[in-house]
Formats: C-alpha cells, structure tokens, sequence
C-alpha cells in the first residue's frame, strides 16, 4: 500500500489508461491518459508519472503525477483508448468520435480527426439526428469499433472519413461497452444483461452468437478478455457481480462472482500476466484479483490483509478435465478458494470509473477527482 | 426575527440601474434568478427593453471556484472517515483521533494554500495574480482559526501544555522569520549583519532558545568584548524551565522553579551585567517578562495573539485555559492601543480565547465568502461534543444547519454534487428531504449518470426519485423511437402504466410492419414479463409468433385461444388474433378441436356483439368480409373436427 500515490486533479474522472509501451521497451509504462466527464468544460489530459531520473537510490519512484498537456473535449469522455503510440481515440457523449494527437517533441494536443454524429438518435417524422452518447469504443490500428446508446455499432478506420460499417439498431437496448474477440470479431454487452458476439465478415446485421445471465437480465457494464485464452470472457455487472464466461460452449457464464456492492464500471485481465484480474466500481472500491496463489499458501495471505473468495457458485460443469492448460478461471472451483482478493483503494468514498493495467503499473480515476498511481503492483 | 449582526453586503446586478429598474427575484435551489421587471403602466413612461438579460445570483461563490475543488474533495473524504468512525473509540483514543482528523483537514487546508500560493507566483495575469493571493490569505486565515480552534476546543490542553500548544501556534503562522534567519545566516558575518538583534529577538520571543543561544555563539566568537555577558544570558536561556510534553513533572514543581530563575534573572538585571549592552539588556527584560520591554518589538511579532503568547510565556507559564480571555483581552488592547479597531479576524480569534465557540462560528460564518469551513469545524466540535446545548430557533441545530447550506451549495455545482450527497446523509432531521428535493434536480445528460444518481436514490431507498428518474429516461428513450430502451428504464422503475404505454407501441408497431422489433429483449424478459397485463400479452403474443414458426402448430393454437379466453388480450387486439388463427384453421391436419372451435366462435361472437352495441357497423366491408370468412373457417373446422373426434373415437 506505501507505494500508492495519489493526486488530486479538480476534474471527474471518466477514463484512464496507460499509454501503450513501445514492442522493444522493457521499462515500466510512463505516461497515462485520463478523461474527464460531468464538467462545465471537460478534457482529456496527458500525465507523468516519475521520469527515470527522478527515481531513487532504492529504486522507487517518487513524486506524483505531473500534467504534461491537456485539451478541451466537447461532451464527457466515456470512453478512451490508446490507438497507437500517439494517438487516443475519445467517445463523446455527443456521440461524436476523436482522435487525437499527442505531439511529444514540445508536449502539445490536438485534434487529428474526428466523425461527428457517430452514434445518434434518428427523428422519424425530421429525420433530423439528435446525437447519442458514444458508450464504448475498442481499437486495432487502424480499425475503431465504437457502440452507443443508440444501440449502434460502427466500424472505423483511422484513414477513412465514412464509417466502414455501420449495424444500425444492433441492440434494442443501449450498448455499454465492446472489446475485440478475434480479428473480425466483436463482443458487446448491454442493458438487459446478454453479452453478444458479431462478425462483421457476415454480411446480416444480426449478432453470430448470444449470451446471457438466466433470469434477472441485470446490466452488464464492461467486458474483457484473456489476453491468451480467447476464449475466455470476464464481464462486470450492475450488481457488482463478475462474470466469467466460455464463448466456446453454453450461452450462460461459467461462474459468477460476487464483487462489489455497485456498478462493476471496467474489468482487466493483465495484459502479460492474466492470472491477475482488476475491477472497479461505483462503490468507490478497487479490486485485485489473483488467481496465481497455491493453495499451499492459502494460510500465509490472511495475515497480510488479504480477503479470500467467497460465493463463487459454477453455473455450467466444466467438462474441462482432458485439458492440458486449464486457465485458474475456467477451473475455479467452489469448494477450493484459490483466489486472493485485495481492495487497493483505503477508505472508499465515490465511484472509481477507470483502471487501467500495464506492466507493474496501475493508475485508476474516480469520481472524488483523484488519481492513484501504484507503480509496484506485485510488490 | 433576531436582529442582524452586520449589514448584509449589497450585490449590484449589473445592467440594472439601480432606482430604475425594478427586480423581479425567484428563489432556486442554492441560487436565485434575478431579471428587471417590466410593468407597465407604473410610472414610466418609457418604454425601453431595460436590461434584457436573466441573471443567476449564487449564494456561495467559492464553491464555483476551480482552484478550491481539490480542497473540497480532500476533505469530503475526511468528512466521511470521520462520521464512519464514530462511536468506535472512547476518552483517550477517541480524542487523539479527533486530533488527528483536525490535523488531517487542516493539511488539505494547507495542501490547498500551497497549490494556491504556486499558481499566483507562475501566473502572469494581475488580476488572477490578486485573485490567487487574496485565496492564499483567507484560507491562511482559515488555518490559522482552525489551529487554534483545535487547541483549544479538540486537544483541550491542560494548563502548562496549554501554552507549548501556543507557541507551537504562532510559531507556524509567523513565516517571516525563516526567510530572515537564512538572509543572517548565509551573510558572511552573521552578528554584524544589521538584522541579526531583530532574529535573536524573534527567537526569544517565539520561545525559541536553541536557536537564540546558537545565534549567541556567534556573536561571541565575533566579540570578544562581549564574550562574558554572552555566557551569562546563554546561562539563563538555557536553564529556563520548560514544561515537556511528554515530561512528568508537576506544576508545582515546575513553578517553583520558574521562581528561581526568575529571580537569578532579576539579580543580573539589577546589577546591571548587561547594562552596555542595550541589545541583551532587553532581552533580559523580555525574559522577565516586561511588557513594556515586550511591547517594544511590536514590529517583530506583528500580531497581538504573538504578543500575547510571548507575553504569556514570560510572565504566565502555567496559564490555565480559563484564565486565557483575561490576557487576551488586554493583549489585545496594548498590542493595538487604541489606534486600530479590531479586524474580523481579530475579533474570531478573541471569541476563541474566550471560549464561545458559538461567536466563532457566527464570527466565521458571516466574515468568510463560503460555508466549507463552519461546516466542517463546527461539525468536528460536534463530535467533540461540544455542541449539544444549543438549538436555532430554526431548523434542527447548528451542525445540521451549516452542513445542510454547504451541502446545498455543492449541489448548485456543475460537478460537485456527488460530494454533497454523503453530506445529507449525515444530517438526520431534514438531510434526506434536501437530498430528494436536490437529487431530482440534476439534469440526466447521459444513461451513465442517470445510472449514478439513481444508485444514490436506491441505496436510500428514495423510490419515489427511482420512479422519477427511471421515467424520465423511459420518456427519453420512447421520444427517440428506442422502446427498447424505453421498456427496461420503465421495468427497472416497475412502472406498470409506462409499460403497458410502450407494450401498445409494440403492439401498433407490429399491427402496422406485420413483424416485431426488439425481439433480443421481448424473447428474454422473464418473470418481468408480469409487470403489467399488457407487457405480459406481449410476451405470450410473441411467445405465439415463435411457436408458430417452430410449426408446434397445436402449441401454439392453445395459447392462442387461451389469450383471449383468459382475457390476458385488449378487446382491441381479439379480430387480430383471430386473424392470426386462420392460418391454423386451413392447415390440412385438425389443430383446434372441436370445443377449441365453439370457443374461438364464442369469442368471435361476443366481439362482434360488442360491436354492435358500441359503434354501430360504422367499419367499412373489409371488417365484415373478415367476420365472414372467419365464421366459415370456424364452420369448416368445426366440421373436420366432429368427424376426425368421431372417428378416433370410434376405432
């Protein structure tokens, strides 16, 4: 916990997410992105977090985050991804689609391209195009995939001015967020809890796959997936619960586990070590999520304050026993408590909206307008 | 109606000449609209737009201030920490960690002030330039208030420490000296630099000896002259009794002390040891604790509350809290001596020493532009329980009273309101009925924050704001052609009459394309189905369409039938039911059996009976034709159904 650093920054904070290391680097991630919503003016800022030079003797950072840059976004930020290198791809609750451009040679933003009205409400009777709020956004350079309460789902490439592909009313209901499967495919969830994969080498309109929670048709608000196993889902819902799902089998997850008390806002698996899984929620908790513990070592991580698994029931047997690699998710089994759970946040008070994973670097913002950095994540 | 304390300051609306134009007000949550009011025929008779302009007055401006937010954040936290850890702790804990939370917000006070302080330095702009420094001194200030509020009222130091507690007080608030001390120091000979009697005197009248007999050494080493007299007042710096903090001496103890060096120290003077030595010779006098010789450096201490402590620390050592408002108040006369009447501040620190909290609030409340500050102070001294005995003549009592005004003003924020809601939460008269008449006034500008407020509203179990909201964004979407949408805000609201609206939009949608829309959430919803009768008829029709279509024809045919027998169907929606069942009737196999039929001709007839009675065959010949050609098909299945019954029956 020493090494959690936090910043007041005077905004609401939407998004945060890690500036995407370049293949060769090896050191840890350096700058962030954050974006703002429910400000008379909102942006989207780029952060320092400590330089190498002022790292330590003792090899820790110090100092807090420092604001290299920032600039004014039309809307709240919903959603926001590193394209590349340098650009950020923002979602508006305009409805509109940016990308900006972060010039590092004298630290300044601006605005590299933009599709207004991505996502809108269509009058039947003006056929005028009211905007809706772009709810989610997921990118591969060159391609964008962004949905939105208008239940809309569009392709974009960075070179083009025109949608690639457009799935009008995809969703009866609002779309909450999307990630990539495969290379052509995509995964939604939305508000009456299914989680839905489209193709878009299928030319219909109509989802290849549907997925959803029996009965209570509870939210889903994020969805990730195993960096390595494909296959292997996790979506957060609007009663905190997490879910985790096998899109290769069944249509409903293969557990669910209770987590928060709120809204489940963002869910991420590391990016290199996805035994580790991170969520955060509306009630102002962070969590972390180890499935890598032995259960020889069980004993040892109730005295450093860590917080075992509890209901975690399996909704679907797993016939995944003649399997060579079993993921610790797909295996949890309920009677065998492999998970250590730990809160990263003290004293709750308001929403944490974002996290944000990268290497031994976590960065979360909320809604108290503070940024926590922790740069020794498995410390 | 209790009479005004001051005057209330007097805001111009700009644009409005002031004797002209006539104002016209409404109240509003945390602000006010103000506009000149046009009547006509009231005396002038000219007729001019006046001012054409509606302005929005707010009543706490620092709120709005940008530079502040961090401050309310931070302390929004603490706030909260601070109401969760009641009742946990008891006498010695319980007040240490009081302490502690006073400590906590007074450092935000001063993360704040530092910040402040940064941006008025870099910024180029004179006007923001003043703006910032003006901050910088009123939360200065604030500290300042706090520190010793915190003294006094949290720590409640006992005589003795009471006066450390002091000292360390104006130590903090008199930066002047460090910059002072580092100009002597760093000069290449620090005694013959033309401040360095002004910082020894500082030192000493902060009670700083350490640093006092450091400088000395200097001096003696630079003069040899004076080597001697040096030694003698660095004796008696040195052997000056002091009362540690963490020292289990006693009073008595401790004063009988005090009176010998008192009068070792009274024995130099009067033989005058330091008699060529002007500067150590009003030292020495400080160390008696002269007023005079004290009064002397007014300059030095620049405040009467450090005259006072100095004062205090020389001639009274062992001051008991009640005996403070005595030396504060002649403090106070001799340090100002008639020339300058007492400022704002002066005046909230005198209540202090005098112990009447409630002035220093009201003091605080009416010289300070916002209500962070009384709030969360006189909230801490609640808890201190200090508090109880008072009661406004309105409202429920101060503590509430002032959290309520700040919380109402965060709510008046673009962004903060968040923060006021934990507020209300802790208020237990009238919090909760602020929070439903806030809460439904921010504007649902995305699903997302309709989502939050409506989280704040069910864990409070506000259901009717969770009806109001779920409504409004239920209205929103049906407005922007989403009955998806719609449907599950009106579901998550169990807003009966809402659904069965959106069910009939299905329902018109589907008598109008011949096909449904939305089938992901009309096939998925479940026991929500039942909300309403209408909803429900909706998920059983479709429920109809899919069997049709998975050719369970007499699956299908029964559920038909039972849609209207049971009534679960709007009269309206029966002719096309039956249309629906034409198909079934003409397939080659029997579906409906022969009591299914004389139902189905039952229902027909009791439609067309209705008819008749309400509207005369108004309906053109399609209507009748239909009429026609269902009765026909009944009468031909009818007929196969007798014969295929009889038959089965028979073999």
């Amino acid at each position: 916990m020493e090494d959690l650093c936090a910043k007041f920054v005077s905004q609401k904070l939407s998004k945060v997410r890690w500036r995407p290391a370049p293949a060769t680097a090896l050191q840890p991630p350096e700058l962030f992105a954050t974006g703002s919503w429910d400000n008379e003016e909102n942006k989207i800022s780029i952060w320092s977090v400590g330089a190498v030079e002022s790292v330590c003797p003792n090899g820790e950072y110090q100092g807090e985050p420092q604001l290299l840059c920032d600039i004014r976004h039309y809307g709240d930020v919903m959603d926001m991804q590193f394209l590349d290198q340098e650009r950020i791809v923002a979602a508006s609750s305009t409805g509109s689609i940016t990308i900006f451009r972060h010039h590092q040679n004298n630290q300044t933003l601006s605005v590299s391209q933009k599709w207004e009205r991505a996502h809108c409400h269509v009058d039947s009777d003006t056929s005028a195009c009211g905007g809706a709020s772009c709810t989610g956004v997921i990118c591969k350079n060159p391609e964008i995939v962004t949905v939105g309460e208008d239940g809309r789902i569009n392709l974009f490439r960075a070179d083009h001015k025109q949608a690639v592909r457009t799935i009008d009313n995809a969703d009866s209901s609002t779309l909450h967020a999307v990630t990539l499967l495969r290379t052509t495919e995509i995964l939604t969830v939305n508000s009456i809890g299914q989680l839905k994969i489209w193709d878009f080498r299928q030319q219909r309109n109509e989802p290849s796959q549907i997925f959803s929670l029996t009965g209570d048709r509870v939210p889903l608000h994020c969805v990730d997936r195993h960096p390595n196993q494909q296959h292997i889902v996790a979506t957060g819902g609007q009663d905190g619960m997490l879910s985790i799902w096998d899109v290769r089998q069944g249509s409903m997850p293969v557990s669910l586990l209770n987590a928060h008390d709120a809204e489940m806002w963002e869910v991420h698996f590391h990016p290199s070590n996805p035994d580790h899984l991170f969520t955060c929620s509306e009630d102002g908790s962070l969590w972390h999520w180890d499935t890598s513990v032995e259960v020889s070592e069980k004993t040892s991580f109730l005295h450093q304050g860590g917080r075992s698994t509890f209901l975690s029931h399996s909704a679907v047997n797993q016939p995944n026993v003649n399997q060579s690699v079993v993921s610790a998710w797909l295996s949890n089994d309920p009677t065998k408590d492999r998970m250590e759970i730990t809160n990263v946040i003290p004293n709750p008070t308001l929403s944490v909206n974002s996290v944000d994973v990268l290497g031994p670097c976590l960065v979360c913002g909320t809604d108290a307008e503070a940024i926590y950095v922790k740069r020794q994540l498995f410390a | 109606m209790e009479e005004l304390d001051v005057e209330p300051a007097l805001t111009l609306v700009p644009g409005v000449a002031p004797g002209r134009g006539r104002l016209h007000f409404q109240w509003g949550p945390g602000e006010m609209l103000v506009c000149e009011a046009a009547f006509p025929g009231a005396g002038h008779g000219e007729k001019g737009p006046g001012c054409p302009y509606i302005h929005v007055l707010r009543k706490d401006q620092d709120i709005h201030l940008h530079t502040l937010r961090k401050l309310f954040n931070e302390s929004h936290g603490i706030f909260v920490g601070l109401q969760r850890s009641d009742e946990e702790l008891s006498g010695k804990s319980k007040k240490a960690q009081l302490v502690g939370v006073s400590k906590n917000y007074r450092s935000v006070i001063r993360a704040c002030m530092e910040d402040m302080h940064q941006m008025a330095i870099s910024t180029r702009d004179p006007a923001l330039h003043n703006q910032y420094s003006t901050q910088v001194s009123i939360l200065s200030a604030m500290e300042l208030i706090w520190n010793l509020c915190e003294i006094l009222f949290v720590e409640v130091a006992p005589a003795g420490h009471l006066l450390l507690h002091l000292l360390d007080w104006v130590r903090l608030h008199v930066c002047d000296v460090d910059n002072m001390v580092r100009e002597v120091l760093s000069s290449e000979n620090p005694s013959k630099h033309e401040l360095f009697w002004n910082v020894v005197d500082i030192f000493v009248l902060q009670g700083r000896m350490e640093d006092a007999r450091h400088l000395l050494s200097k001096e003696a080493t630079a003069n040899p002259t004076s080597k001697g007299m040096c030694k003698i007042l660095d004796d008696l710096m040195k052997k000056m009794p002091v009362l540690g903090l963490g020292n289990t001496q006693t009073l008595t103890e401790m004063e009988l002390k005090w009176q010998h060096w008192h009068e070792e120290c009274q024995r130099y003077l009067q033989d005058g040891t330091f008699a060529s030595n002007p500067h150590m010779e009003s030292i020495c006098k400080i160390l008696l604790g002269d007023e005079n010789a004290i009064l002397e450096k007014k300059e030095l201490m620049t405040t009467w509350y450090h005259f006072l402590v100095t004062h205090l620390l020389y001639s009274h050592p062992a001051v008991k809290p009640v005996e403070l408002r005595f030396y504060a108040q002649s403090s106070l006369d001799q340090f100002l001596g008639g020339e300058n009447s007492p400022e704002p501040l002066d005046t909230i620190l005198m209540a202090a020493f005098e112990f009447e909290i409630h002035q220093v609030i009201k003091e605080c409340s009416i010289a300070l532009s916002n209500w962070w500050f009384v709030a969360h102070l006189t909230d801490l001294l609640d808890h201190c329980k200090l508090l109880q005995s008072h009661n406004l003549y309105f409202g429920s009592n101060m503590r509430e009273f002032l959290l309520l005004e700040y919380a109402s003003g965060l709510f008046s924020h673009h962004s903060l309101w968040q923060l006021g809601v934990d507020y209300f939460d802790h208020c237990s008269e009238y919090g909760r009925v602020y929070l439903e008449l806030h809460i439904e006034r921010i504007p649902l500008t995305t699903e997302q924050k309709a989502l939050k407020v409506l989280r704040i509203c069910e864990q409070r179990q506000m259901h009717e704001q969770v009806r109001s909201i779920c409504k409004i964004m239920a209205m929103k979407a049906l407005r922007n052609n989403r009955l998806g949408s719609a449907l599950s805000w009106s579901i998550r609201a169990k807003d009966a009459a809402f659904a069965t609206l959106i069910s009939d939009r299905f329902l018109k949608d589907y008598c109008e394309r011949g096909s449904f829309s939305d089938l992901d959430l009309i096939d998925n919803l479940g026991p929500s189905m039942l909300l309403s009768d209408r909803l429900t008829f909706l998920g059983k029709y479709r429920e109809f369409h899919r069997l049709y279509g998975e050719k369970r024809f007499s699956e299908a045919a029964k559920l038909l039938l039972m849609l209207m027998t049971a009534h679960i169907a709007p009269c309206s929606f029966w002719m096309t039911l039956l249309t629906d069942a034409l198909p079934l009737l003409e397939q080659k196999e029997v579906i409906f059996s022969a009591e299914q039929t004389y139902e189905l001709m039952r229902c027909l007839e009791d439609l067309t009976a209705g008819k008749l009675d309400n509207q005369k065959l108004q309906d053109d010949d399609i209507e009748t034709t239909k009429v026609e050609m269902l009765r026909l098909a009944f009468a031909r299945n009818l007929a196969r159904a007798i014969v295929k019954e009889g038959t089965l029956e028979g073999s």
